[in-house]
This record gives C-alpha cells, sequence and structure tokens, in this order.
C-alpha cells in the first residue's frame, strides 16, 4: 500500500473534470433552450447531412487506404531494413509532425491548379483541389503514421515459429502471408484503422485549404460548425458537434469490441 | 582470443537478407514504398521550401521583420510554455495516480484523459467558447473580474490545454505500470517519506517518457490550429498564433509570407518529433536490454 492515494485521486479527478468534463457537458447543455423538432431540423439540415457524409465517408476510405498502403510500408521496412531505407522510415513520421495548418496549405499548393503535381494531372483532366478527392488526399496524408507505426512493431515481433513451420509443410511464401502472417498481425492493422479514423474524423485543418469549402460540396463537419458559429448559432453548432461525435465515439467503440473479439479467437485458436 | 567472433556475421544474417537473394517482386515491393513516400510525404517536403524561397532568400527572410508574424511567434511560445508546464504536471501527477494505486473506475479516467484525442480541435474550440464566451456564466463571471478568456490569450492557452491533454500523461502511465509497485513499496518500507519515493525511486524510471509526452506536447500545441482559430477571435498582433498567422498570410496571397512561416514552424515541429523517435528507440533498447538480461 502506496500512502496518498486520496489526495491524489482527488487532485487527478479534479484536473480531469474541469478541463475535460466541464467543456463537453457545457456542449450538451447548450442545447437546453433547442426543441427535439428544432433539433433534429439543425442537426440534419441538407447542409449538414452532406457534411456528414463527407467528413465520415472521406474518414472511412482514407483510413482503409492507409491500412493498405501503411500496411505494405511497415512490411517492407521491417523485413528489408538497411541503411538506404532508413530516411524512408523516417518520412514516415512527417504527416504526424506536420501542424494541420501547414498540411494545409501545402497540399492546396502542391495538387492545385499551379502546382507541380495538380497542373500536370490538370492536363490530363484530373482535378484534386476543391473537389471531396482533395479531402481523400488530405485526410489519407494525415493517417498514414497512424497505421504505419501501430502495425511496423507488430510486424517486428511476429514469432517466425508458424511461418517456418508452414514452409518445413510445403507452403509457398504467398501462402504462408496469406494464411500465417496476415491473420496474426490482422487485429493491428485495425488498431491503425482506428487511430487514423480518430484522427481524421474531426480534422480541420490540414482540409480546409484543399477543400475549397464548397456548401453542400466539399464543406466538412468542423466547417459547419465554425460557418454556424460566425453566425452566432451557437446551438446549431452544438447540435451538429454532438451528432458527429456521437457517430465517431459509436464507431470508434464498435471496432473496439470488433478488436477484441479478433485477438480473443487468435488467442483461443 | 584466437577464437574468430562470429556474432556479426550472424546477426546480420538475421537482420539483412542478402540482397543478392531478393526475388524479384522483392525488389519491386521496396522500390515501390519508396517511391511512394517519396513522392506522398517527401514531395510536400520539398514543395514548401520551393515556394518559401522562390522569389528568394531577402523577401523568404523579411516574413520575420514584420511584427505581427513576430508577435504571432511569441504568443505561440507563450501558449507552448504554459501548456506544457500545465500538461506536463497533470501528466506526472496522472501517471503516478493510475499505477501506483488500485481504485474502482480507472478504466473510465483513462478513457476520459483521451477523450482529447477522438475529439474534433474545433469542437473542442466550440466546447470552450461555450463555456468561457461572454453568454455564459463563466465566461461573465470571469469578464467582471477583469479577465477576458474567450478571444484573448487566456482562450488560446485553454484551448491549447484541452487538445494536448492526453500526451504525457499517456506516456508516462504507459511506462509506469509496465515497472510495477515493488520498488516504490520497498523505499516506503525502508522508512523514505512519500515525496523522497517519488522524487528519488519514480521519477528516475519516467523521466524519458515524461520528456517524450513534453516534445509531442509541445509539436503539436505550437502547430494547434482548429481549437485556436475557434476561440482567439482572428485579432492580428493580439490573438494571432503562428499557424493562424500563416492562414492569414495564405489568404491574402502572401504566398512567401505563408510558406516561410510555415517552413519555420514543421522544421520546429519535426525536430521534436525525430528527437522524441530517437529517444523512444532508445528506451526500448534499454528495456529489451532488461528483460534480456
Amino acid at each position: 500500500m502506496i500512502p496518498g492515494r486520496g489526495v491524489a485521486l482527488a487532485t487527478t479527478m479534479t484536473i480531469v473534470a474541469i478541463v475535460v468534463v466541464v467543456p463537453l457537458s457545457a456542449l450538451v447543455l447548450s442545447l437546453h433552450g433547442i426543441t427535439p423538432a428544432g433539433f433534429i431540423a439543425t442537426a440534419f439540415s441538407p447542409g449538414a447531412l452532406a457534411a456528414y457524409r463527407l467528413s465520415f465517408g472521406a474518414a472511412i476510405l482514407a483510413s482503409a487506404i492507409d491500412v493498405v498502403a501503411g500496411g505494405a510500408i511497415a512490411f517492407v521496412l521491417v523485413r528489408y531494413p538497411s541503411r538506404w531505407m532508413r530516411p524512408f522510415d523516417a518520412l514516415v513520421d512527417v504527416p504526424f509532425a506536420l501542424p494541420p495548418a501547414v498540411t494545409g496549405i501545402t497540399l492546396a499548393e502542391l495538387y492545385g491548379q499551379h502546382g507541380w503535381v495538380g497542373s500536370w494531372l490538370g492536363a490530363h483532366g484530373i482535378q484534386i483541389a476543391y473537389t471531396p478527392a482533395g479531402v481523400l488526399l488530405a485526410l489519407t496524408f494525415v493517417g498514414l503514421p497512424f497505421v504505419v507505426r501501430t502495425v511496423q512493431p507488430v510486424i517486428a515481433t511476429l514469432p517466425r515459429e508458424y511461418a517456418q513451420a508452414a514452409a518445413s509443410l510445403g507452403a509457398q511464401p504467398f501462402t504462408i502471408f496469406r494464411r500465417i502472417t496476415l491473420p496474426l498481425v490482422a487485429p493491428s492493422f485495425l488498431t491503425g484503422f482506428a487511430l487514423s479514423l480518430a484522427r481524421t474524423l474531426g480534422e480541420y485543418g490540414s482540409v480546409i485549404f484543399i477543400a475549397g469549402n464548397m456548401p453542400g460540396k466539399t464543406e466538412v463537419i468542423p466547417l459547419i460548425v465554425i460557418t454556424r458559429l460566425e453566425q452566432y448559432d451557437f446551438a446549431g453548432a452544438a447540435a451538429v458537434a454532438l451528432v458527429s461525435l456521437f457517430v465517431s465515439f459509436v464507431m470508434l467503440y464498435a471496432i473496439n469490441v470488433l478488436q477484441r473479439r479478433m485477438v480473443d479467437v487468435r488467442s483461443a485458436a | 582470443m584466437t577464437a574468430i567472433n562470429l556474432e556479426p556475421l550472424v546477426t546480420s544474417v538475421r537482420t539483412r537478407p542478402n540482397t543478392a537473394r531478393l526475388h524479384l517482386w522483392e525488389r519491386a515491393a521496396i522500390a515501390g514504398v519508396a517511391l511512394l513516400l517519396a513522392f506522398f510525404v517527401f514531395l510536400p517536403l520539398c514543395s514548401i521550401a520551393y515556394e518559401a524561397l522562390r522569389a528568394g532568400l531577402p523577401l523568404a527572410a523579411a516574413t520575420f521583420a514584420d511584427p505581427y508574424a513576430q508577435s504571432a511567434i511569441v504568443l505561440s511560445a507563450i501558449t507552448a510554455v504554459f501548456t506544457i508546464a500545465f500538461n506536463g504536471a497533470f501528466g506526472v501527477l496522472a501517471g503516478w495516480t493510475l499505477t501506483k494505486y488500485t481504485f474502482p473506475g480507472k478504466a473510465l479516467l483513462l478513457a476520459v484523459i483521451d477523450l482529447p484525442l477522438t475529439i474534433s480541435p474545433v469542437v473542442a474550440g466550440l466546447a470552450l467558447l461555450l463555456v468561457f464566451g461572454t453568454r455564459s456564466p463563466i465566461g461573465a463571471w470571469f469578464e467582471a473580474h477583469g479577465m477576458q478568456v474567450a478571444f484573448a490569450p487566456p482562450g488560446i492557452i485553454l484551448a491549447t490545454i484541452f487538445v494536448t491533454f492526453p500526451y504525457v500523461a499517456r506516456e508516462t502511465i504507459a511506462l509506469l505500470s509496465e515497472t510495477g509497485r515493488e520498488l516504490e513499496e520497498a523505499a516506503l518500507g525502508l522508512g523514505a517519506t512519500l515525496w523522497q519515493t517519488f522524487t528519488r525511486v519514480t521519477f528516475p524510471r519516467a523521466r524519458w517518457a515524461i520528456l517524450n509526452g513534453v516534445l509531442l506536447c509541445n509539436a503539436r500545441a505550437l502547430g494547434e490550429f482548429g481549437a485556436v482559430s475557434v476561440i482567439s477571435g482572428n485579432i492580428r498582433g493580439l490573438t494571432d498564433t503562428v499557424p493562424l498567422h500563416i492562414d492569414v498570410l495564405y489568404n491574402s496571397y502572401n504566398l512567401v509570407g505563408a510558406f516561410t512561416l510555415a517552413g519555420a514552424l514543421a522544421l520546429v515541429t519535426i525536430t521534436l518529433t525525430f528527437i522524441r523517435s530517437t529517444i523512444d528507440a532508445g528506451m526500448h533498447r534499454r528495456a529489451n536490454a532488461e528483460t534480456r538480461s
């Protein structure tokens, strides 16, 4: 028994209450003057619905792309370490290290009409900036490190025995990958997906510059919140914020449950 | 010592496959990943440098002579200092409380501490605005006592504290839960006071994890945009942080200024992140060495 439990616990909980619980309660309390019908009208207005679709759709798709690309990056970085790959390994941290606003203006310029990539794509009839594809691109960029850095240590500590046993029984490399390696790392893919999703769902700074913010087309949820705030529509802003918070919590909780089940199945097998 | 040391040979075989014996598809995979990272991540970095310097170094350097840019840098630095002090102290306290004591609801408390990571920065800013805005009783009380929180530096600091709240706590909790309670209990049993136990036993073990959390918190605090832009009111020279000023410059088509400031900020946050991953790698190596011995 270590003494001081009461004081330590009380201080910790007071700080958590002031910093986290009070502001989030204020979010809920700000709805007090609004009727249920009014809440539904403002939280599910056509503009808000379009924003939910874009934000959630792009975040899910971006995280899925990151699982595939990030999984491949993690595999190569772990399995083929060399002096030449070390700078590339370091590059993985960059999207995480870059401040959102810096990411935002950089991608907007690079993929914009006059940018290195944007002008080339434009010549081929593809536009990324100021379209939903721009939102997807920014979110994929931001989410990538979360997948790679989650999957990497799991691949690095993968037990080799199963793969060796399978190989000794005559399994081909691809069969070993599909039947043994992939099931072992799948739970970490799901964790990476969830982390990427948690970050990209509410992403603002890195998205708004490249999105172009056309109402109903490329407006993300945080932008709806800000637009309503600028019109002093506090209840409307809070309503959209609460709906998006609720949906993201449900999604992340579902992933958590799914992942626990996967790990259970693996340890039972 | 005439025996030939085979250790380097063995480890090199184990960790580094002979490149000459790689399959074609393995080489293709390596090249593909390298190209992907170069195009997707390195190219944007190059474009920051290009956009900042395309009109020449003197023009880029002139960005820092602008008093608005200077006041933004000062405000960002002040915000980071307050944020680190608060979240650092809380993180150490939370690390101690959550790993050294048993109490009901620990998982819930952990989840609440982590909440800011899953909440959109803009929503965080909105929540703080609802608490500290002039329309709320708390905000009105502060204003009556001569202190404005929203649309003023205190609000910016609060928003940054909220967004970076879990970082130090997470790192500290992760490390301290690995090491258990035996050392602290031994120290206390031998007559050390609680404070001595913390400063001589717990803190030295956790200091690298704490530093890691602080570096991450610092990088995030300097770059925070969404929450701060809601609560700052964007008053030039007064409530503009560096990311907000980048936004102002970019929207007024001062691309050289925007990308110069962006490049400088990115240089700082990337450096902080790399110091952190270096420390992280060192900690892992030491942890592995400890479990092996």
